[in-house]
């Protein structure tokens, strides 16, 4: 169990350890020489570079020029990890499942990882010993349901389903009457990816929640946004509209194991205060880890 | 709402007109604004900086032109330098071999097997006699998203389990092996092969790409990539280009609201062609690349130069004096407003025009907006009704000879009501215009109970 979680940290900080590179690569090279102004400017430039956004960028320096005075790079490294922290603490939050059954729903847009993400959490909770089942909601992109069989075999997890084509809100109808009867501690919604802007699949979202929400009180109790951490500044748009649709209570961010900076995060953070729930740090099912503001920071920093 | 860039342009660049030549200290702030709007379209940052040094020596010593305003003329430097960089259209596939193999690589979740069934309807569009191959074998059901996409577009798709041939393989190596012998059987023209989503940096699997590379000999290794990719469109690219060789990019999710600056940071970091973008879930979601109107996308400024070239050319300056002139004289009458309006017509739909405006689209979907096109056929049927007395003096158009104009031209009374106010309200406009500028035209805005 520890190897395990010890294995995971490591895979984690592998992982950041290039973000870090590239920020604290910037910020090295900028002490060389270079003025007080000079300094966080390249600063900027290496927030940017992780995709923080020039909006939020610009706040974190704007901030660290008001209280840092000298050019000492332990001391701005320091400076730097504070403000970051700052924004990310208040969105470190872990998903706490309650009172069964509890229903998650995972929403977000094409190719971010939702069903893998949902696989991951079948295998975790269900590795804690609770009772887990998995729906499969996506009934528009081929072979989505299979997809999420094929993971149900992997993690050992009944999989609710229907046919492609569909209706969505059939097939989470279904699932919440399964979970309520079979006394399941927890339900995993997979909806299909859809963009954002696309009015009429959003709609379809909204249906789908309406549907659970009617079954069940209080369902779903978690709506999880996907976002994919090698996004640009387009996943606050996501964050804002999937939000304005259906209310997201959390974020998995996935993918932080390639080179993406994962920075967006903290634009995200620092506009919608959405708690960040997991992220995705590979492809094995115990490789997604709950999200921990302090070591996001010290591994990003 | 988001201020469009050339009017920040014209903002920054209000005091170039006086000067003649842009200048560098004049255009320093309109070089932040390009700075600001690229980073904020996921441009990477160095291609960003190397951009408006660009830019910068593109437009220093240009004469200020008359006509055009700073701002506009600013815009189109920046614009024109945003669309050559981005290359021209060409969706031309190198289909080299028999078969002429394609394959298709990125990241995970960028949309690989969708783009691979999306190719391949494209090809058997263009002729050709396609085979699909999944050589995912990484990425759970992906084999079977691909072969459900392949029978949707009836196009044959390789079998690893026991192909018509018999064989039963389950490693990528071994299929696409597989997949040219039985190709070359049954006479498939070209291959298209899906690869797993991996990550440029993981090298085993970067191994493995390199090894399927020696086996199909491809003419085509397209990089698939997101639209919406932020600053690390630069390195996936650059990584996947040097581990075998990128020929082109493929741009997905191109439907969505992103700038799409990605698109610019992988052409300038790999100086490979941006062939086709994905543009919605269905297979025949496929279009070419447009630099132009990428560009605009990018500066977040929607089509509006493809329209001011267009208008340029329909109506010329010689008429638009003509046209001030009358105005000025307060000689503008409906026969003039027909001959506008066959001029706007000129230019094409409403929809189209329309949707060369910068948030059109997205006012369009939101709010489900439907352009009538028949509006502009039935003004000029009416003021074609009318006679020549009725064109330049609408006042005497009393109840008889408007239901006369209006069985004439297959309209309603109310349309002609309708249309001789819009005429009346005009005139009232260009009035408050030439007496007191655009003071006067606020005065009367603000007048106006909403």
């Amino acid at each position: 169990m520890f190897d395990k979680l010890k294995s995971g940290l490591a895979s984690l900080k592998a992982g950041l350890a290039r973000t870090h590179n590239a920020i604290m690569g910037g910020v090295d090279a900028a002490f060389t020489g270079a003025s007080r102004e000079g300094i966080l400017e390249k600063l900027e430039e290496s927030l940017i570079l992780a995709d923080v956004g020039v909006g939020a960028s610009g706040e974190i320096v704007d901030k660290l020029r008001g209280v840092f005075g000298g050019k000492d790079p332990e001391r701005l490294k320091q400076l730097l990890r504070d403000s970051v922290y700052e924004i990310l603490k208040d969105v470190e939050r872990p998903l706490e499942a309650g009172p069964s059954p509890f229903v998650i729903m995972a929403i977000g847009i094409n190719g971010v990882g939702k069903t893998t993400t949902i696989g991951k959490l079948a295998g975790r909770y269900s590795g804690e010993g609770k009772a887990v089942l998995m729906a499969a909601a996506d009934t528009f992109r081929a072979a989505a349901i299979e997809q999420l069989e094929l993971w149900g075999e992997r993690v050992g997890c009944p999989v609710i389903r229907q046919t492609q084509g569909g209706d969505p809100g059939a097939v989470a109808f279904d699932a919440v009457r399964a979970a309520v009867s079979r006394k399941t501690d927890v339900l995993i919604l997979d909806t299909a990816g859809r963009l954002h802007t696309k009015v009429n699949l959003m709609e379809e979202l909204k249906k789908v929640k309406k549907v659970v929400g009617r079954e069940l009180t209080g369902a779903p109790h978690e709506i999880l946004l996907v976002l994919d951490a090698s996004t640009g500044q387009n996943a606050l748009n996501q964050a804002r509209l999937f939000n304005e649709a259906v209310g997201v209570t959390g974020i998995a961010l996935t993918k932080l194991d390639g080179t993406a900076k994962g920075g967006i995060i903290i634009a995200v953070a620092n506009e919608l205060k959405i708690p960040i729930r997991f992220v995705g740090i590979g492809e094995g099912v115990g490789d997604l880890k709950d999200f921990n503001a302090r070591d996001f920071t010290d591994a990003l920093i | 709402m988001l201020e469009s860039l050339s009017d920040k342009f014209r903002k920054v660049l209000k005091d170039i007109r006086g000067q003649g030549a842009i200048s560098e200290s004049n255009i320093q702030d309109a070089l932040k604004e390009v700075r600001l709007a690229l980073l904020e379209a996921d441009v990477n940052f160095g291609v960003v900086k190397d951009f408006c040094a660009a830019v910068k020596v593109k437009a220093l010593g240009k004469e200020v032109m008359e006509s055009l305003s700073p701002g506009v003329q600013f815009t189109k430097i920046v614009h024109d330098e945003l669309a050559t960089l981005l290359g021209g259209a060409d969706a031309a596939l190198e289909l080299k071999g028999r078969p002429a193999v394609i394959m298709l690589v990125g990241l995970q979740g960028s949309g690989k097997t969708t783009t691979t069934a999306k190719i391949a309807l494209e090809l058997k569009k263009r002729g050709r006699n396609p085979y699909i191959v999944p050589a995912d074998m990484f990425r759970l059901a992906a084999t079977l998203q691909l072969k459900k996409l392949a029978s949707e577009i009836k196009v044959d798709c390789f079998d690893e389990e026991g192909n018509s041939l018999g064989a039963d393989i389950k490693d990528p190596a071994g299929i696409c092996a597989e997949a040219l012998r039985v190709a070359a059987i049954i006479g498939y023209d070209t291959l298209i092969v899906d690869t797993a989503g991996r990550h440029h940096v993981d090298a085993e699997l970067m191994g493995e790409l390199k090894n399927l590379k020696e086996i199909l000999k491809p003419s085509e290794i397209l990089f698939v990539a997101d639209a919406m990719t932020g600053q690390d469109a630069v390195n996936t690219a650059k990584g996947f280009d040097a581990a075998v060789g990128i020929t082109g990019v493929i741009l997905t999710k191109f439907d969505g609201d992103a700038r799409g600056g990605a698109a610019l940071s992988m052409r300038l970091s790999t100086g490979k062609p941006i062939k086709f973008v994905g543009t919605g879930e269905k297979s025949d979601a496929l279009e070419v690349f447009h630099p132009a109107r990428v560009a605009g996308r990018i500066l977040d400024m929607g089509d509006v130069l493809t329209l001011v070239e267009k208008a340029q050319g329909v109506f010329d300056e010689k008429e638009a004096k003509e046209l001030q002139k009358k105005l000025k004289k307060d000689s503008f009458t409906l026969e003039d407003f027909k001959e506008q309006i066959t001029k706007i017509k000129k230019l094409g739909s409403m929809e189209s025009i329309l949707s060369m405006m910068p948030g059109f689209d997205a006012l369009k979907k939101a709010k489900d907006i439907q352009v009538d096109e028949k509006e502009l056929v039935r003004v000029e049927a009416i003021i074609n009704s009318m006679t020549k007395k009725e064109r330049t003096d609408p006042s005497c158009l009393n109840a008889s000879r408007r239901s006369r104009i209006a069985k004439g031209s297959g309209t309603k009374v109310q349309d002609i009501n309708k249309l001789v106010n819009q005429y009346q309200d005009m005139r009232k406009m260009m009035k408050v215009f030439k007496t007191s500028g655009a003071k006067g035209l606020k005065g009367m805005m603000q007048g106006r109970p909403r």
